[in-house]
């Protein structure tokens, strides 16, 4: 009997992953080669011919105010955003494993953001914090917190600006961590729990000592993927605030746009966007390091 | 101090489930007494510790540690201690930090803390397992540091669910003199849940044999086997279990040991019963011979099973009839109705 092509599984496995490859290097790899050959070069919108220049465009964003404030808002506003992330996600991890009634509502309440484009979920945000419409202000007004006639102007001031900047992050990053440190802390047999529960531990040292540090893995798994999707994301600034107050919160990612896209710099631009880089590797190494541990115990 | 536990009317019906897991259950142990739950699984032996844990809530019916009773009050309230089937020890914690959870729960001072758990290690010939975490310890090892966590703080009562079940056949005999030792140095009061009636027989002070969640007989290990308030505890109880022969409106019973050749006992048959056997089979186990065959004399002809201890010599062979004889005294009766046993064992 003749071998089949579903028997040659070394050829078959390379056809199947050939998609993947294309699509990865078609979108991925050829782009990134692209960005870190212009950064290193004068290419413009205006005239793309390919010159050689060093460093130069480095040189020339490390001079410039608005590049150091956006490098610095990107740490700030990712450790920022993870911390709280964590923080809230675990609360709602445990009020989704929960049982209570309505807790079907309250589920999809709480997963809705999670499905919604970043950049859609930041237009209504826009709509919340908007300086005269405000629902939020309304509801200041209404508690009295708030005098009538004055308004927030969210997104007009600086510290505010980066406070919307890091809620709206945060808003969308919440329920995706929610979701897998629930999955994390659903793994921790009942057993475990219910011997805590006669060792005499309350809810808080039951919290601490066994669930907690059992879910931790999974802790750290969610906030590294919510730290890449933080550090790269440009749609939420760019929607939200567009850079406003005066550039006050610009990342990387919206300022490599404002440069490259909006600008036609496309090399200073590139070399913007290249700082993203090291990070991202770190990040990454940490990520695979975290799923091989997991894979050993 | 031992301290007596009791159950009144005890109920607990799941959500979902139309017949009781726990169907008015009553029971007290003595102090310092141990007390076994048996029965085959699903019978609701577990829900009853659970129960009288904290970790379930009672439908209906009340629980008493100590003459106090304890309905709604949380676990760490009722002064127990359990060891679970998987031992849940805290996987992410060295041995040392295990056993001292419950005393770091009640705020005991760490240099106290630390003299409990030696204590505690040391009677379990733990004491150079403490920096280990559970994942490197052996079954035997992890069932003992989840004693040395149960023991430490002292509990006014021991509740096991099937302690034993994780560990190998070897292992289990071991285990098995462990535990009774341990207990007769503490003197405790202990309630114990295991499915494996070897267990119970060799461990128990009294057993609570259960089915369907009811309690079936209440009473110490040579009453539950010898005198069965039911045939349902007469057949789950022994191995082989005891013969039923139905006659008339009663069901007689007797143990498969209890029955002896006629011949052996020659001319002395006074009090006993006279019946016999036809052999089918015979298995040769551990020196006894099981026979297998079909009795008739005691009621319809019905198949048994007889046990001939390793000393009766006597040559049987497969297809030949056999008179035996039982005594009076060793026939139980029950009703052929209702299956409970009669009163009066003689008729």
């Amino acid at each position: 009997m003749r071998s089949g092509l579903a028997d040659r599984e070394g050829f078959l496995a390379r056809l199947m992953l050939l998609p993947a490859i294309a699509y990865i290097v078609a979108l991925v790899a050829v782009p990134f080669v692209i960005a870190i050959a212009y950064s290193f070069s004068d290419v413009t919108a205006g005239n793309p011919s390919y010159d050689w220049v060093g460093l130069d465009n480095y040189r020339a964003n490390w001079r410039d105010p608005v590049f150091k404030r956006a490098l610095w808002n990107t740490f700030f506003f990712t450790a920022a955003t993870m911390v709280l992330t964590v923080v809230l996600a675990n609360i709602v991890a445990l009020l989704l494993t929960a049982d209570f009634r309505g807790k079907w509502v309250v589920r999809f309440l709480i997963l809705l953001p999670w499905t919604t484009p970043a950049a859609l979920g930041a237009i209504a945000w826009v709509f919340m914090l908007d300086s005269l419409l405000s629902p939020i202000d309304w509801i200041l007004q209404q508690v009295g917190l708030l005098d009538d006639n004055r308004h927030m102007v969210w997104l007009g001031k600086s510290g505010l600006a980066k406070a919307s900047v890091i809620g709206v992050q945060v808003w969308r990053l919440v329920p995706l961590a929610a979701v897998i440190i629930m999955a994390g802390q659903t793994a921790i047999p009942d057993d475990i729990h219910d011997a805590a529960a006669v060792d005499g531990a309350g809810f808080w040292r039951r919290l601490w000592e066994v669930t907690l540090p059992l879910t931790l893995p999974v802790i750290a798994v969610a906030a590294l993927f919510g730290a890449i999707i933080t550090f790269t994301d440009m749609s939420v600034v760019r929607v939200l605030t567009n850079g406003a107050p005066v550039n006050q919160t610009q990342v990387l990612a919206s300022w490599a746009y404002v440069k490259g896209i909006d600008g036609g710099n496309l090399a200073q631009g590139a070399a913007v966007a290249v700082f993203l880089l090291p990070l991202l590797l770190a990040a990454t190494v940490a990520i695979l390091r975290a799923v091989r541990r997991w894979e050993v115990s | 101090m031992a301290v007596a536990v009791e159950a009144v009317g005890l109920t607990k019906r799941f959500a979902g489930s139309s017949r009781p897991a726990v169907d008015h259950v009553d029971l007290a142990t003595e102090e310092g007494e141990y007390l076994v739950l048996l029965g085959p699984s699903g019978c609701g032996k577990t829900t009853l510790l659970r129960m009288i844990a904290g970790l379930e809530q009672p439908s209906e019916g009340e629980i008493r540690i100590g003459g106090n009773v304890v309905n709604g009050l949380p676990p760490r309230a009722r002064r127990i201690a359990m060891v679970f089937q998987s031992y849940a020890l805290y996987p992410h914690k060295t041995v040392r930090q295990n056993i001292e959870f419950p005393l770091k729960a009640q705020r005991m001072p760490p240099d106290k803390r630390n003299e409990r758990a030696e204590w505690a290690t040391e009677l379990l010939g733990l004491t150079r397992l403490l920096d280990r975490r559970p994942r490197q310890l052996s079954g035997g090892e992890r069932q003992r540091v989840a004693l040395a966590r149960a023991l430490v703080r002292e509990p006014s009562v021991f509740l096991l669910d099937e302690p034993l079940s994780n560990l190998d056949a070897k292992l289990r005999t071991l285990a098995r003199d462990d535990l009774k030792n341990f207990h007769e140095r503490v003197g405790t009061t202990t309630i114990y849940v295991t499915h494996d009636q070897v267990e119970a027989m060799g461990m128990g002070d009294r057993i609570v044999v259960m089915l369907d969640g009811k309690v079936r007989q209440i009473g110490p290990p040579q009453a539950v086997y010898e005198l069965p308030a039911d045939t349902f505890v007469a057949t789950f109880l022994g191995s082989p279990p005891m013969n039923l022969i139905p006659r008339d409106d009663v069901i007689v019973g007797f143990r498969p040991e209890k029955a002896l050749p006629a011949a052996v006992l020659g001319e002395a048959l006074d009090g006993h019963r006279r019946w016999t056997l036809e052999i089918h089979r015979i298995e040769y186990l551990s020196g006894d011979r099981h026979l297998h065959g079909l009795a008739t004399g005691l009621g319809t002809p019905t198949p048994v099973i007889v046990r001939l201890p390793a000393t009766v010599m006597m040559p049987i062979d497969v297809g030949g009839t056999h008179d035996f004889v039982v005594r009076e005294d060793d026939l139980c009766y029950f009703d052929a109705e209702t299956e409970r046993a009669h009163e009066v064992r003689a008729r």
